[in-house]
């Protein structure tokens, strides 16, 4: 079972071209700066838009688990009793409350995502499997629905953090593009603080990966405390070159709080409060790291 | 203000055009009543027209300012507007409204007044078109017109739209004139019993043409006055040029580039001077039409791009200069703008089916990204054939934010065109003016009759054909909102209204053609329209080759919503009876917040690729098309659709209650084929595919606006994918698409502090417009575009 958060079109910084990228539910990381904090569970979750609420006092009466009780005002949620049952979401005439995560069959999506084939073609793009991490999802899944993309020649990304069983990956291999491979930092320690696991199967993978033949565009979000110095980046490349990853593209991902309003509507804090992203001049510094070690490709962004 | 233009002499000719404040000028309409009172009943009505024309141009104040290189204005100096009583006679309270009214205003000079009420008003109030118009009206139609069920265009303003061809460059009016005498000779009294009307018509060109060589004669002189005067001996040879130019043209046919844009500006004087028509007069594809004398000068060395620019960018001025006259009441809300919708078409096709793109075309883009002025309202026609580069740069200008240049389809408009019976020839020389309004340039005359507002029909629909905002019963009594048991039974009310409606405009507007027809016939405009001369007829006397009425449906994301909510959730889901609803609209939905909910919230909607919606779109929009296209007009064309509001959605929406949707009361009404606001949440794609289920080709036009956040489209890529998506809409056969780039806290902040945004420029509908001069409600109504940003 995978339960979808989004399909988000007119994608453009997802992979190449025009592209519609389906968010899945559930990822095994947890990193601090996550922008979509809604799809690391991978069951159904409410969301609610607290700011705007009255306190009209439907929802407490329409919650069967009593979640919900009267705060100054203001509807006050207990996400910890929430059984995202939706009965709340029907009665708010604001419509501040929604369940984020919902089902599809493989024909739904795939009716769905053929909507924007046109622009596929004009532009060179496709669709973006991403997260979450997709690579956790129902595998059987995703695979029957890269197969009939495929059949119909829309092109598939994958955009993955690597924290997977490597035999997912060889499962779609046939189906896919190009994978968007994300790597944070190859020190073990960092990556277990800001992460919540070490960099073993994510390294692992992605060598495998590129032995295989992948198609992979490296995607390093920068982060001025996490990775965003000379050293770390230099690791990173290492890491590249020792192992002869061939990376078709590389993107450095400037960190930005988009991301941290989302944490308010499920109630819990903001992990990533204290950090930054490297200023613009840093950026372009890492850009020419990759460039003089020879990587072609290097761009600031998706 | 901003500092812009090329170099010194464009940075302060454009500064006057935009620093001036517009004002009103009599002298027209002074000389104009003197040859009235001095020709009325001794010449045919023709011939007192082109008299009316070459008394002006005999006597006119001639205005030269310093360092312009291409020279004439309508009126007495640049932001002059003449007035013209014939068609509708300013009272003098209407003067005063006009020079005192906070946004486009128009200064009147004291004496005005008085000569307005002693000498214009006993003189021409009861001949005035308009006031003819509204004599002959019928009570319906006075009626629907006075509670914004449509609008009329001709009551203010001659009927327009027109765009010259290539043919202004290829004969000066000396040639001209002796067409016309042919035309003469060849008359045959013996056995046409026109023969009299077409000799009387033939005259009032001939007279025409003779009104502007006297005034390109007068140029001539005066520059040479100027010259003989001149210490600056740079500026004096440049006198003498002008000089020498207007020795040329407009007698002549033009011999060099420089020439060929002064014959267009004199071209210009004379349709917008002649009378007043909507939309003032258009180049079309100058572009095309420039680019032979541009390569014969560069070639013969006298040229070179950076004077090629330079002298476009002064035309650009002379646009800049000419404010739209002036409306009161009901057309002064539909339109309250200076911009006088003068537009031209860069790119397309060649008339040999050919990529249009030439060096012209690239220098064009130059000049509108340089002038960032509201007129002309640049625009580029994109065809299969069209370089990536062109369409690039043009995205480049485009989302610089300002709304130009709006982006036309080239295949889309020459189906248009044949689907209309133009023949491949006439429809590749043909694009769009005004908003989106397709034509055979130089061979057609395309009038706006009206705008349509179809969510306004259906709120009478709702309520047994009565007008709750008005008290007054506009409709056929069908029944009201609860007495439609099925929704077939309500759809079927609702088109029964829409026809009877379409019935009571068309008969008003195949009156209107018919005065128009008759008494204000515009020899000038006809010396330069085909086939004029060659029938013997007049422009507004259906001697055009092509003659299409259009009425403009308004509202269509509203209507569709509307009818969507009303589908889904009284007739299918039952999530509210038809009379909880009608409670609802009554009381504009306050106390109703799970109505409201539900039909904003949780009801399918047009704009978001989804059939539900999108299906009862196309079955309204093909029947408002079925209604309207091929119904014959008084000059033996047809009439036909297109879609889009100008600002009407604003005055539109203001005349109406809350609707079925959950838009409130006098909340503007959805604009163009843009989907309602807020409705489309499912991004770019899925509103140009929305759009794309309209059958665009049936039309003669339909507008889209999009509105993107400047990170949307920042960098190499998001300029690609913005290209990507206006060709992927255009693959689908849109027509048209145009974008606002900017976020909503800088329009925010310019609607709070105008005075730190005097610079700020948006897309309004098919042109752009200071967002300061834009009133309160159509500024909150861009405000509240969707905005399709990344989460």
């Amino acid at each position: 079972m995978s339960y979808i958060t989004s399909i988000q079109k007119y994608s453009i910084h997802d992979g190449d071209g025009i592209r519609t990228t389906v968010f899945f539910k559930g990822c095994p990381l947890s990193c601090k700066w996550c922008h979509n904090p809604e799809t690391q569970k991978y069951q159904p979750e409410l969301l609610f838009h607290s700011e705007r609420c009255t306190g009209c006092g439907a929802c407490i009466a329409a919650c069967p688990s009593k979640a919900i009780t009267l705060h100054n005002g203001q509807a006050l949620q207990d996400f910890s009793a929430c059984v995202s049952c939706g009965a709340c979401v029907d009665v708010c005439n604001l419509n501040l409350r929604e369940i984020v995560g919902k089902e599809y069959s493989v024909e739904e999506l795939f009716k769905e995502l053929k909507k924007d084939e046109m622009f596929y073609e004009q532009s060179g793009g496709g669709v973006t499997l991403s997260g979450g991490e997709v690579m956790t999802a129902d595998m059987d899944f995703i695979e029957s629905l890269c197969k009939k993309l495929k059949r119909y020649g829309i092109s598939v990304t994958i955009d993955t953090c690597g924290q997977a069983p490597y035999h997912h990956y060889k499962q779609l291999l046939p189906y896919v593009d190009t994978f968007l491979y994300d790597i944070k930092t190859t020190d073990d320690i960092l990556h277990k603080e800001y992460i919540g696991e070490d960099t073993t199967t994510i390294l692992d993978n992605l060598k495998r990966l590129s032995k295989d033949g992948a198609r992979i565009y490296i995607r390093i979000p920068v982060i001025k405390e996490v990775n965003g110095n000379e050293d770390a980046i230099r690791n990173i490349i290492r890491f590249l070159k020792d192992n002869s990853i061939q990376a078709a593209q590389v993107n450095l991902l400037p960190y930005h709080n988009t991301g941290s309003a989302k944490y308010a509507r499920m109630g819990i804090p903001y992990p990533g409060e204290n950090l930054s992203a490297p200023a613009k001049e840093e950026m372009e510094h890492f850009v020419t790291l990759f460039k003089d070690e020879g990587f072609s490709k290097v761009k600031i962004g998706g | 203000m901003e500092e812009r233009g090329m170099n010194k002499r464009i940075q302060a000719l454009r500064k006057l055009s935009v620093d001036t404040q517009p004002h009103i000028d009599l002298e027209r309409a002074i000389s104009e009543t003197q040859t009235y009172q001095k020709y009325e009943g001794a010449l045919s009505i023709p011939e007192l027209r082109g008299q009316v024309l070459k008394d002006y141009f005999s006597t006119k104040t001639l205005y030269i300012g310093e360092g312009e290189l291409i020279v004439g204005e309508k009126g007495d100096s640049p932001q002059a507007s003449p007035t013209f009583p014939e068609l509708c006679c300013h009272s003098v309270q209407d003067m005063h409204v006009m020079n005192d009214r906070e946004l486009i205003s128009f200064k009147v000079k004291d004496e005005d007044y008085e000569t307005q009420e002693k000498v214009m008003i006993p003189y021409w109030e009861k001949r005035s078109i308009r006031n003819q118009i509204l004599r002959q009206m019928t009570p319906e139609w006075k009626a629907a017109y006075e509670c914004g069920i449509f609008t009329e265009f001709m009551e203010q303003r001659g009927p327009g739209h027109t765009v010259g061809s290539g043919k202004i460059y290829e004969k000066g009016f000396e040639d001209r004139k002796k067409d016309i005498e042919e035309a003469i000779s060849k008359l045959d009294f013996l056995h046409d019993p026109e023969a009299l009307d077409k000799k009387n018509e033939l005259e009032g060109m001939k007279l025409a043409c003779d009104a502007i060589m006297i005034l390109g004669k007068r140029y001539a002189e005066y520059a040479r006055e100027l010259a003989s005067k001149e210490n600056n001996e740079t500026r004096k040879q440049e006198l003498l040029q002008i000089a020498a130019n207007c020795d040329i043209v407009p007698a002549h046919k033009p011999e060099t580039y420089w020439q060929a844009i002064q014959m267009y500006w004199f071209v210009h004087l004379g349709v917008t001077s002649e009378l007043n028509p909507w939309d003032a007069y258009s180049p079309g594809r100058l572009d095309q039409h420039l680019n032979p004398f541009y390569e014969k000068d560069v070639k013969a060395g006298i040229l070179d791009d950076e004077k090629a620019l330079e002298l476009l960018e002064c035309l650009w001025v002379k646009f800049n200069n000419q404010p739209a006259p002036p409306k009161v009441g009901i057309t002064l809300k539909e339109s309250s703008t200076y911009t006088d919708f003068a537009n031209l078409n860069t790119g397309g096709i060649t008339p040999d089916g050919e990529d249009g793109v030439n060096n012209v075309s690239y220098l064009i883009l130059d000049c509108m990204d340089e002038m960032k002025l509201l007129q002309p309202s640049s625009n580029v026609q994109i065809s299969r054939k069209t370089p990536q580069r062109f369409l690039k740069r043009a995205c480049e200008i485009s989302r610089k934010g300002w709304g130009q240049p709006a982006f036309y389809n080239t295949e889309a408009i020459i189906q248009e065109l044949m689907n209309a019976g133009k023949t491949l020839d006439d429809a590749r020389l043909g694009g769009t003016s005004g908003c989106v309004e397709t034509g055979a340039f130089g061979n057609e005359a395309y009038i706006l009759t009206g705008y349509f507002n179809l969510p306004k029909i259906f709120e009478l629909t709702l309520n047994n054909g009565y007008d709750k905002m008005a008290n007054r019963q506009l409709g056929l009594q069908l029944g009201y909102a609860k007495d439609f048991k099925t929704y077939d039974e309500l759809m079927d009310a609702y088109k029964k209204q829409v026809a009877y409606f379409i019935d009571i405009k068309v008969t008003g507007s195949n009156v209107i053609e018919k005065i128009y027809a008759e008494q204000m016939p515009v020899p000038f405009l006809s010396t330069i329209t085909n086939d004029c001369i060659s029938v013997g007829k007049d422009y507004n006397g259906g001697g055009a080759r092509y003659n299409t009425k259009y009425l403009q449906g308004v509202g269509i994301g509203t209507i569709t919503d509307c009818i969507a909510a009303i589908k889904y959730n009284v007739y299918e889901q039952k999530n509210f009876t038809m009379e909880e609803l009608m409670q609802a609209l009554d009381d504009n939905f306050e106390g109703h917040d799970r109505i409201l909910n539900l039909v904003r919230n949780k009801t399918p909607k047009y704009g978001n690729d989804d059939e539900y919606a999108d299906s009862i779109m196309r079955e309204i929009f093909a029947f408002y098309k079925n209604q309207v296209t091929g119904r014959p007009n008084v000059l033996g064309g047809t009439y036909r659709i297109n879609m889009l509001p100008t600002t009407c959605h604003v005055y539109f929406g203001d005349v109406m209650m809350a609707s079925p949707n959950g838009r409130l009361a006098h909340k503007p009404v959805s604009e163009g084929i843009s989907p309602e606001k807020g409705a489309d949440t499912n991004g770019p794609t899925a509103v140009v595919k929305s759009c794309s289920k309209m059958d665009h080709l049936q039309t003669g036009g339909t507008l889209l606006n999009q509105k993107f956040t400047p990170s949307v489209v920042a960098g190499e890529e998001g300029l690609d994918q913005m290209a990507n998506l206006i060709r992927t809409y255009f693959n689908m056969d849109g027509h048209h698409i145009q974008f606002n780039v900017i976020d909503r806290q800088t329009l925010i902040a310019a609607q709070q502090h105008p005075e730190d945004y005097k610079d700020l420029i948006v897309r309004v509908a098919g042109y752009s417009d200071h967002f300061r001069n834009l009133s309160k409600a159509l500024q909150d109504e861009i405000i509240e575009r969707t905005e399709q940003s990344f989460n």
